[in-house]
C-alpha cells in the first residue's frame, strides 16, 4: 500500500501515552507473567545447585559433609525454598500453556487441551514418585 | 433497579489540549443496553462533540473496540448493567496513538497486515474450469479458528510487548499468517516464515497470553504464535541438519 | 497537487473490492483508488450471514435459478441481466474459493450447498454462518497484493464532480484531519451499499445511509425502483440484529402468541415438521413480513417495550444442530438479548434489510452519466426486481462488481480529460462545506431529533403496507424535515475526526434518499413484491411492468419516468408458494 499522494496541511497531534515502568503491576496476568519469566532464573539456580551437589559427592565424604553444612545455612536454605516455589510456578505455568503450543492428533482427532495438561502432571507425579522411592526407599 | 449509570469518558481535542481529560455523563441503564448504547445516548442527546467509531452493533465489524474499566472490550458486546452501580470508565484502546476522544490510529496495524502476505500463495493456480480445490472439513478445521479474526485489535491493546515495542508485528497479524500457512490450498509458508522469523516477528512474543484472553472471537492468537514458533524452530533445525532438502 | 487516478471506487465493501481486483487484473497499468469512509473490513458486507447462491448441484440448472429469481422478484427483474447474473455467479464464487474463501464443504471436500428461502433447489454456498465476513476478508486480503490499488481509508465523499455530462472525480473529507480534498478520476464506481438507516428498525449498520444513491441523484443520475424496500422477517427487536434465514432453512418455526404456525393462513403451504422449499417459513421474505403485519392487525402478536413481535422457535432442532449449523445465531441471541435458542423462544419482527432500488445501471454497471458506474446494493440493474431472494445479493456484489470494474477500466483507458469546470465545482464544494459545518454557530434543531423523525415518518408512511394518503403525508413531512435541516445545530467545531459533521452529511443524504423512496412509491399505483399499496392491492402489469426512474429537478423536487422491464424467456406469471 503506498502513501497518500496529497500532503495533509493540517495534521492533528496524536496523543501517544507513555507506557509506565510499572506496567506489569497493572494486571494480575501481567504480574504472573513477570514472575513466570523470573522463575527461569531460579530454574537455572536449581541446575547449578544440583551440579554443585554432584561435584561434592564425587569429591568424597568430607567434601560432601561440608556441602551439606553449607546447604543448611539460613541464606542458602531461604534461597532454596524460594527456588522451590518458583520452580513449581514454572512447572505449573508451563504445563498449563503447553496445550496452546501443541496440537496433538491421535487417530485423526484432536486431543483436548485438558488431556495434554493432565498427562504432563501425571508424568510429573510419576517421575517424582520414582525419585522419592529411589532416594528414600533405598 | 439502577436507572442511570455514570460514564467517565476520555476526551482529547488536539486543537485545544495537549493531553486527554475525562468528562462525566449520566446515561440510562436498561438491562439490554451495552456501553455503545450509552455512548450513542451521549452523542445524540447530551454532547454531540463526542467522537468514536462504530458500525454493525453485532460484534463482527471490529470498529468499536475501546478500554472499559481498564479492559479492552468491544463496546457493542459489553452490557452497562454488568458495571452497575458504576461509574464506567471508557477510554480509547491502549497501545495506539489517540487521534481524538475514543478514536485511535490503526495505520500501523494495517501496514503490518500487508507484510505477512495474507493471501493464497501458489506456484500454479488451478483454472476455474477445473472446479474447486478440494478441502475436507478436517483440513478446514486446521485453520478455521484463525480465520475468525475481525481485526478489532483488542489483542494489540492487551499485548504488553506491543505496548513496549511498536515494531512487534503483533498477535492478529501472526494469527492471520498462520491461517494461510495452515490452509491446505496455500503454498506460501516459506515466504511468510522469512518475514516472521525475525525479532519483530514471532520471536518477539514471550507468550504472555493476554491476547487470547481478550479476543472476542476465540481466535487464540497466542496459540497460533507458539505453534508457529515450533514450526519455525523445527524448520531451522531441519535446514541445519539436512541443508540440501528443499521443503 | 491534486491526487488523480484512473478509476476511483467510492466504498470498499464486497462490490468495491471485487471491482478493484477486476480493474487491476484487466489493466495493471491503471491507477485505482478505493475511497471508503470506514476501513474496508468494517464495510457492511461483513455482517451477511446466510450464504451466496450459485448453481453447482448436478440436479440444478441455470434456468431454474433464473426462474426462482424472476418469479421471486415478481417479474420486475430484467431478464437479460438475470440470465447473465446466474451464469456468472458460480464462476465468481469459485474464483473466491481460489482466493482462499473458506466455503463449507461436504465430507469429500467439495463445496457444500444448502436450501434457502424462495429457491426451489439447494444452491446456496455458505461459510458456516458468517458468509459475508469470510467473503469480505478474503477479498480485502486479496486486494493487498495489487500495488496499483491505493486506499483512502476513512475519507468521506461529499460530492461527485460532473461537467459536460461526465463524472470527473469526487470531493472528499479526510476524516482524520478534516481536510477537504479533491480527487480526480476518469471513471468513478459507486459501491456504497444501501440505505437501511432511513428506517427506524433495520439490520443495517450505522454506515448505511444511502451515500452513493444521494451522490448520484444530486449529480443528475436517476434512481430506479426506490419504492422496493425489503424487510427481513426475523430481526431482533431494539437492535434490529438479523436472525438469518438459515435458521428457518434448518427447520425453525415462526409462531404467534398462541404458539400457532400462523404462516399457513397466508397461502404459503401446509405446516410440515421439516422445511419444504418455498413453503411456510421458507417462503419469500416479503410475504412473511406481510403476514406479520396482518397478525398484528388481528392482535395475535406479542406486545413488548420494543413493539410487536412474534417468536422464532428453534428448540426442536437440538443443541448439536444449532451449534454446528447456526453457531452465530446462538452467539448473537446470547450476547445481545440474553436468550438461548436451545431453550428459549427468540422474539423477532420484520426489519428493513435490503434496498432493491438504487442507482440505475445497465448490465455492465454503467449509469446514464458518462464515467459513472455503480455495483452492489447501491445499484439497481435490476436483477432483484420487486423482491430479492435471500443469498442472491452476495453473488450480485461479485458479478456486478467485476462487470462494473471491467467496464470502468475500459472507459478509463480511453481519452478522458479532466475539465477546469469540474475543479471549480470542487473549490465551491470545499467552501460550502466549510461554511455549513465548520464556521456555523447556533442552529435550533438537534441532529438526532431530525433523524428520528425521518425514520418514524418512513416507517409510518412507507413501511410494509402503504397507501396514497400515508405516502403523501410522508412526502410533506420529509419536505418539512429538509427545511428544518437547514437549521441543524453542529456542536462539534473541531476539524479532527469530526463525527458530528459526518452524521450531518449522512442525514442530508438520507433525506434525499427518503424523498426518492416516498415519491416513487406514491406514483406506483399497484402492489408488487415488497411494495404493497392498500389502495391498489393488485398487481398491474398493464401499467406497471416497468421500472420507476426518479430524477431530481433543478427546483429540488423530483420527476418520475418509467422504463419497461426487459423480458426474454419468462412471461409474467403468478408468484406461487407452498404448492
Amino acid at each position: 500500500m503506498s502513501e497518500r499522494p496529497a500532503p495533509t496541511e493540517y495534521h492533528p497531534r496524536w496523543f501517544r501515552p507513555r507506557v509506565s515502568t510499572y506496567w506489569w503491576l497493572e494486571r494480575r496476568s501481567y504480574l504472573v507473567f513477570i514472575l513466570r519469566e523470573l522463575s527461569s532464573v531460579f530454574v537455572a539456580w536449581s541446575v547449578v545447585y544440583l551440579l554443585l551437589l554432584v561435584r561434592a559427592v564425587s569429591q568424597g565424604d568430607s567434601r560432601y559433609e561440608q556441602f551439606l553444612a553449607w546447604s543448611d545455612s539460613p541464606v542458602v536454605l531461604v534461597i532454596n525454598i524460594v527456588s522451590l516455589c518458583f520452580v513449581v510456578l514454572h512447572a505449573i505455568t508451563w504445563f498449563n500453556l503447553a496445550p496452546q503450543a501443541m496440537v496433538v492428533r491421535v487417530l485423526g482427532k484432536r486431543v483436548p487441551g485438558r488431556w495434554i495438561m493432565a498427562s504432563n502432571y501425571v508424568a510429573w507425579a510419576l517421575s517424582s514418585a520414582l525419585v522419592v522411592w529411589l532416594v528414600l526407599g533405598a | 433497579m439502577a436507572d442511570q449509570i455514570t460514564l467517565q469518558v476520555a476526551r482529547y481535542r488536539p486543537e485545544e489540549e495537549a493531553e486527554p481529560t475525562f468528562q462525566e455523563y449520566d446515561v440510562p441503564c436498561p438491562k439490554d443496553w451495552v456501553v455503545l448504547d450509552g455512548l450513542n445516548y451521549v452523542k445524540d442527546r447530551l454532547d454531540g462533540t463526542l467522537s468514536y467509531r462504530w458500525s454493525c452493533r453485532m460484534g463482527i465489524c471490529g470498529s468499536c473496540g475501546m478500554t472499559v474499566n481498564g479492559e479492552p472490550k468491544l463496546t457493542c458486546a459489553t452490557f452497562l448493567s454488568d458495571y452497575a452501580p458504576g461509574p464506567v470508565r471508557v477510554e480509547p484502546l491502549r497501545n495506539f496513538p489517540v487521534i481524538r476522544d475514543l478514536v485511535v490510529e490503526i495505520g500501523d496495524f494495517m501496514r503490518k497486515l500487508s507484510t505477512v502476505k495474507p493471501w493464497i500463495i501458489r506456484k500454479d493456480h488451478k483454472p476455474l474450469s477445473d472446479g474447486e480445490y478440494l478441502q475436507t472439513p478436517q483440513e478446514m478445521e486446521e485453520y478455521q479458528q484463525f480465520s475468525m479474526c475481525i481485526n478489532c485489535m483488542l489483542c494489540y491493546a492487551a499485548c504488553p510487548i506491543y505496548g513496549l515495542d511498536q515494531e512487534f508485528i503483533g498477535p492478529a497479524a501472526i494469527a492471520l499468517a498462520q491461517r494461510y500457512n495452515l490452509d491446505s490450498r496455500d503454498e506460501g509458508a516459506r515466504e511468510r516464515l522469512e518475514v516472521l522469523s525475525q525479532h519483530e516477528g514471532i520471536w518477539g512474543c514471550t507468550f504472555v497470553g493476554e491476547c487470547t484472553e481478550v479476543c472476542p472471537k476465540d481466535v487464540d492468537p497466542a496459540g497460533a504464535i507458539q505453534r508457529y514458533k515450533l514450526t519455525a524452530a523445527l524448520d531451522s533445525l531441519q535446514a541445519f541438519l539436512v541443508p540440501w532438502s528443499a521443503r | 497537487m491534486i491526487p488523480s487516478h484512473d478509476v476511483l471506487l467510492v466504498g470498499g465493501g464486497g462490490a468495491g473490492l471485487r471491482a478493484a481486483i477486476a480493474i487491476a487484473e484487466t489493466n495493471p497499468r491503471l491507477s485505482i483508488a478505493v475511497v471508503s469512509k470506514v476501513y474496508p473490513m468494517r464495510s457492511h458486507t461483513v455482517s451477511a450471514e446466510g450464504g451466496a447462491a450459485g448453481v453447482i448441484a448436478p440436479d440444478d440448472s441455470l434456468d431454474e435459478h433464473a426462474h426462482d429469481t424472476i418469479s421471486g422478484g415478481d417479474w420486475l427483474s430484467d431478464q437479460d441481466a438475470v440470465e447473465a447474473f446466474i451464469k456468472e455467479a458460480p464462476q465468481e464464487l469459485l474464483q473466491l474459493e481460489h482466493w482462499g474463501c473458506p466455503w463449507s464443504r461436504e465430507p469429500d471436500g467439495r463445496i457444500a450447498v444448502r436450501p434457502f428461502g424462495g429457491m426451489k433447489k439447494r444452491r446456496t454456498w455458505f461459510a458456516a454462518d458468517k458468509t459475508g465476513f469470510h467473503m469480505l476478508h478474503t477479498l480485502f486480503q486479496t486486494t493487498l497484493q495489487y500495488t496499483s490499488v491505493v486506499r483512502y481509508d476513512e475519507w468521506f465523499v461529499t460530492r461527485l464532480l460532473v461537467d459536460d455530462g461526465r463524472v470527473q472525480g469526487v470531493v472528499a473529507i479526510e476524516l482524520m484531519s478534516g481536510k477537504v480534498e479533491t480527487i480526480t478520476a476518469r471513471a468513478v464506481i459507486l459501491c456504497t451499499g444501501g440505505c437501511g438507516r432511513v428506517f427506524p428498525f433495520t439490520t443495517n449498520a450505522s454506515i448505511k445511509n444511502g451515500d452513493g444513491m444521494a451522490l448520484a441523484f444530486r449529480a443528475g443520475a436517476p434512481l430506479k425502483d426506490m419504492e422496493f424496500v425489503q424487510y427481513h422477517p426475523t430481526g431482533l427487536p431494539f437492535t434490529g440484529i438479523l436472525i438469518t434465514e438459515a435458521a428457518r432453512a434448518e427447520g425453525g418455526y415462526l409462531i404467534n402468541k398462541d404458539g400457532y404456525r400462523y404462516l399457513q393462513d397466508y397461502n404459503l403451504g401446509k405446516p410440515e415438521p421439516k422445511p419444504v422449499f418455498r413453503s411456510m417459513e421458507l417462503g419469500p421474505r416479503d410475504r412473511l413480513s406481510q403476514a406479520f403485519v396482518q397478525e398484528v392487525a388481528k392482535g395475535r402478536t406479542i406486545d413488548t417495550p420494543y413493539g410487536h413481535v412474534v417468536n422464532l422457535d428453534l428448540r426442536h432442532l437440538g443443541e448439536k444442530v444449532i451449534d454446528t449449523k447456526l453457531p452465530f445465531v446462538r452467539e448473537l441471541c446470547l450476547k445481545y438479548q440474553n436468550i438461548d435458542p436451545v431453550k428459549d423462544l427468540i422474539p423477532v419482527r420484520p426489519v428493513v434489510h435490503y434496498m432493491m432500488g438504487g442507482v440505475h445501471t445497465d448490465i455492465d454497471g454503467a449509469t446514464p452519466l458518462a464515467g459513472l458506474y455503480a455495483a452492489g446494493e447501491v445499484a439497481c440493474v435490476s436483477i432483484n426486481g420487486a423482491n430479492r431472494l435471500g443469498s442472491n445479493s452476495l453473488p450480485e456484489l461479485l458479478v456486478f462488481g467485476a462487470r462494473a470494474g471491467r467496464a470502468a477500466a475500459e472507459y478509463a483507458a480511453g481519452e478522458v480529460r479532466i475539465s477546469p469546470a469540474a475543479l471549480a465545482q470542487a473549490r465551491d464544494e470545499a467552501r460550502q462545506l466549510a461554511n455549513e459545518f465548520l464556521h456555523r454557530s447556533g442552529g435550533r434543531e438537534r441532529l438526532s431529533t431530525l433523524r428520528e423523525e425521518m425514520q418514524t415518518t418512513m416507517e409510518e408512511s412507507a413501511g410494509i403496507y402503504r397507501s396514497g394518503d400515508s405516502l403523501a403525508r410522508g412526502a410533506d413531512r420529509l419536505r418539512e424535515l429538509q427545511e428544518r435541516f437547514g437549521e441543524v445545530r453542529i456542536e462539534d467545531q473541531s476539524r479532527t475526526f469530526n463525527t458530528e459533521r459526518v452524521a450531518a452529511l449522512e442525514l442530508s443524504f438520507m433525506l434525499d434518499v427518503a424523498e426518492a423512496i416516498v415519491n416513487s412509491a406514491l406514483r406506483r399505483e399497484e402492489s408488487r413484491g415488497a411494495h404493497q399499496r392498500t389502495d391498489f392491492p393488485a398487481r398491474d402489469d398493464q401499467r406497471f411492468l416497468a421500472h420507476s426512474l426518479i430524477y431530481r429537478t433543478p427546483d429540488a423536487s423530483c420527476r418520475v419516468e418509467y422504463l419497461p422491464v426487459t423480458l426474454t424467456r419468462w412471461p409474467p406469471g403468478e408468484r406461487v408458494y407452498g404448492r
